[in-house]
């Protein structure tokens, strides 16, 4: 086994990766950079998710939370871990993961850093469903998330066929997007005015997205979809990554870039729409995790699995500001993504003036 | 040179001049079927009898104290959004901007309901000077954002719905903290011009008119700054101040369209676009058939609102986005956008 190092002429080691060759051509390569920023990103969330386990109207030290969590802890700090807050805090590790990679795809597809999921009308698609239940049967919240399901899978079928002609492009896919989302937007507005007051309310709730009261009801069916969407997109990410210097490029790669599309997409709109039933539409979780993932990497391509992670930590810190600033459940988790979101936004306005871009 | 050209753009101006004609008589068919049409249908001789012989009747006052200041409304607000559709897409040179996807009646909502939740406003009065700063701000923003004079259609598009992402985040944040305001909102901000009265139309009427009138007077260096910056300036255009001066009308014409009925999207999409079938690239005429044809929609989608689920309403935000979506999407299917 041999190893060469590829790193630039001035020295600097920001991008360098190592190469290791096995018998037969067969061939690794490993970016030492990434897998640091990775790890200490799987650990931030693991942190962060015991302090969010631990935070709440009973608070738990973190030791104590891991004792219960490996069956030594007490009665009844086995069933507020167990049965109240763990099912709650891996639904938002499963959402921010979900919706970071999806938004990773998306960014990757379009070749833009505002192309997410959720500008694009996916999760509007997903509010529609929700809110018709919500509104015109006063459905319960299983109810709920399947009217979500059905209105982002049709809402993405539906973009993607619009958007289809002679193959997908980035452009037209997030034109078209936008397009359906005003006008899905006008949809949930429409259903919020001939709701009564209470059902707006709670309506209202979900679009904002919230993690109150998420029990292991929301989490199997979330950890079932991300443990089949997971393996099969990190399985294109070479292809994606090919794809992202152009299709003819990638067509003379050997990558099938129509299909490899179509898949990627379509493994991205189910993500979103799962993290939608499961939790409302959070909103630009999927924007800024990729971004924030690439800075931290510094890798080129899509940065599928630190999109993940960083997804997830986004979501866990999230939630656990909005706790601690407002008490437990006053504030929907939303709120503050969307103010992170807002922050980022002017950050991306900042950076590509100093960049000179502007 | 030749006399043929000429005479030809002399048939095609007269052509134009006597399209505008139809357009205005278009215009106010439309009128009186919005005052005719309603909960309460009013036949033609009573909306003559409300508009020229008012004697006290239920019919007179329907028609001159709720169906009047609804269709001025509706005319005013109609000709604020495609003024400053039409004006948006030249200054960015760009097909797809207008001011709903560009976020800035998004701003302009966003900075009415804080002003309603936080500052205890109530009356229009209020409402207009929040959504001028809401739609100022945020207009540059998107422009600063989508990349000034480097834009393209698509991210010029994607920033302003980003914007209108975040703003929307906040909006719905605020409606869910305070219930009482969630109540009136929610009304307010699906665009609707059910609550029109006189006040309304008296208050915003002053601000759309200036707006008109800067839009108008911007039409010859918004024609030179369409063959690019260099050949304007070489024109004797100031692109700055043609810049500035756009941006400012179409402050004035979103903010205070938005302030009367809430937001309303795609009318400013559309209409442009018509318009240049009919006209050509011509921006003083452009603006001009802008200025006629937008209220034509606008009523137009106000009058279909009333009539699909009579005797209640859908308001006529509702009605232009749902109409509206498919044009965006058939606008951005075209071949020539590929190009883009």
């Amino acid at each position: 086994m041999t190893q060469t190092t590829n790193a630039k002429p001035d020295g600097s080691t920001a991008s360098r990766s190592r190469v290791l060759r096995g018998p037969g051509g067969t061939a690794l390569r490993l970016e030492p950079r990434a897998l640091v920023a990775g790890l200490l990103l799987a650990a931030v969330a693991l942190v962060m998710a015991i302090v969010l386990i631990g935070t709440g109207d009973f608070e738990i030290a973190p030791w104590d939370v891991v004792r219960t969590l490996l069956g030594e802890g007490s009665p009844a700090d086995d069933f507020i871990v167990n049965d109240l807050r763990l099912p709650r805090v891996l639904v938002a590790v499963l959402v921010g993961a979900a919706l970071g990679m999806a938004g990773a795809v998306f960014q990757s597809v379009s070749r833009n850093p505002l192309g997410s999921p959720d500008l694009l009308g996916f999760s509007y698609g997903s509010a529609v469903g929700a809110l018709a239940v919500i509104t015109l049967f006063q459905g319960g919240s299983a109810a709920v998330a399947a009217g979500a399901v059905a209105g982002g899978l049709l809402t993405g079928a539906a973009v993607y066929l619009v958007a289809y002609r002679q193959g997908i492009h980035g452009y037209r896919l997030v034109l078209v997007g936008i397009g359906a989302s005003a006008m899905l937007l006008a949809l949930i507005q429409y259903l919020l005015t001939k709701a009564k007051l209470v059902d707006a309310t709670r309506a209202m709730v979900w679009l904002t997205g919230s993690l109150a009261g998420r029990d292991w009801s929301q989490v199997w069916p979330l950890l079932a979809t991300c443990a089949v969407v997971f393996p099969l997109v990190l399985g294109q990410g070479r292809a994606l990554r090919m794809m992202e210097m152009g299709d003819d490029a990638a067509y003379a790669l050997g990558v099938g870039v129509e299909r490899t599309r179509m898949l990627l997409m379509a493994a991205a709109i189910v993500l979103t729409t799962a993290a939608s039933a499961a939790a409302g539409p959070i909103s630009f979780v999927a924007l800024a995790a990729p971004q924030l993932a690439r800075r931290l990497t510094r890798s080129s391509g899509p940065n599928l699995l630190a999109g993940a992670l960083m997804g997830s930590v986004l979501l866990l810190v999230s939630d656990w500001a909005s706790q601690r600033a407002f008490g437990a459940d006053q504030l929907p988790v939303g709120v503050v993504t969307g103010l992170v979101g807002g922050v980022y936004l002017l950050w991306l306005l900042v950076s590509e003036r100093k960049a000179g871009r502007i | 040179m030749s006399a043929a050209p000429v005479v030809a753009s002399r048939a095609r101006q007269g052509a134009r001049a006597v399209g505008l004609l139809a357009a205005l008589a278009v215009l106010a068919a439309v009128a009186v079927a919005s005052i005719a049409v309603g909960a309460r249908q009013m036949p033609l001789d009573q909306v003559w009898h409300g508009l020229f012989h008012y004697a006290g009747t239920p019919g007179d006052v329907v028609v001159r104290d709720l169906r009047v200041p609804r269709t001025l409304l509706g005319v005013l607000v109609g000709l604020g959004l495609g003024l400053s559709g039409a004006v948006m897409q030249a200054l960015t040179r760009n097909p797809l901007a207008e001011p709903g996807i560009l976020g800035v009646n998004a701003g302009a909502a966003a900075a009415v309901v804080s002003a309603i939740s936080f500052l205890g406003a109530s009356t229009l009065g209020e409402f207009v000077w929040w959504a001028f700063l809401g739609a100022g701000v945020v207009s540059v923003v998107v422009y600063v954002l989508g990349g000034s004079r480097s834009a393209t259609p698509v991210r010029l598009a994607l920033a302003g719905t980003a914007a209108s992402a975040a703003l929307v985040g906040y909006i719905n944040s605020v409606q869910l903290m305070d219930s009482k305001a969630l109540d009136k909102l929610r009304f307010w901000t699906v665009g609707s011009l059910a609550s029109a009265n006189m006040d309304t139309v008296r208050q915003v009427a002053p601000f759309l008119l200036v707006g008109a009138v800067m839009a108008f007077s911007l039409g010859r260096p918004l024609n030179a700054m369409a063959m690019g910056d260099d050949t304007a300036r070489a024109l004797g255009a100031n692109l700055t101040w043609t810049r500035i001066g756009a941006m400012a009308a179409i402050t004035l014409l979103c903010g205070a369209a938005t302030a009367a009925c809430g937001p309303i999207t795609f009318i400013g999409l559309m209409v442009p676009h018509l318009v240049r079938l009919i006209t050509g690239p011509d921006m003083r005429w452009v603006l001009a058939y802008s200025a006629v044809l937008s209220p034509v929609l606008l009523l137009g989608a106000d009058v279909i609102g009333r009539v699909v689920t009579r005797p209640a309403e859908l308001q006529v935000g509702i009605v232009t986005a749902l109409v509206g979506g498919p044009v965006f999407i058939y606008l951005v299917r075209r071949k020539r956008m590929a190009q883009l």
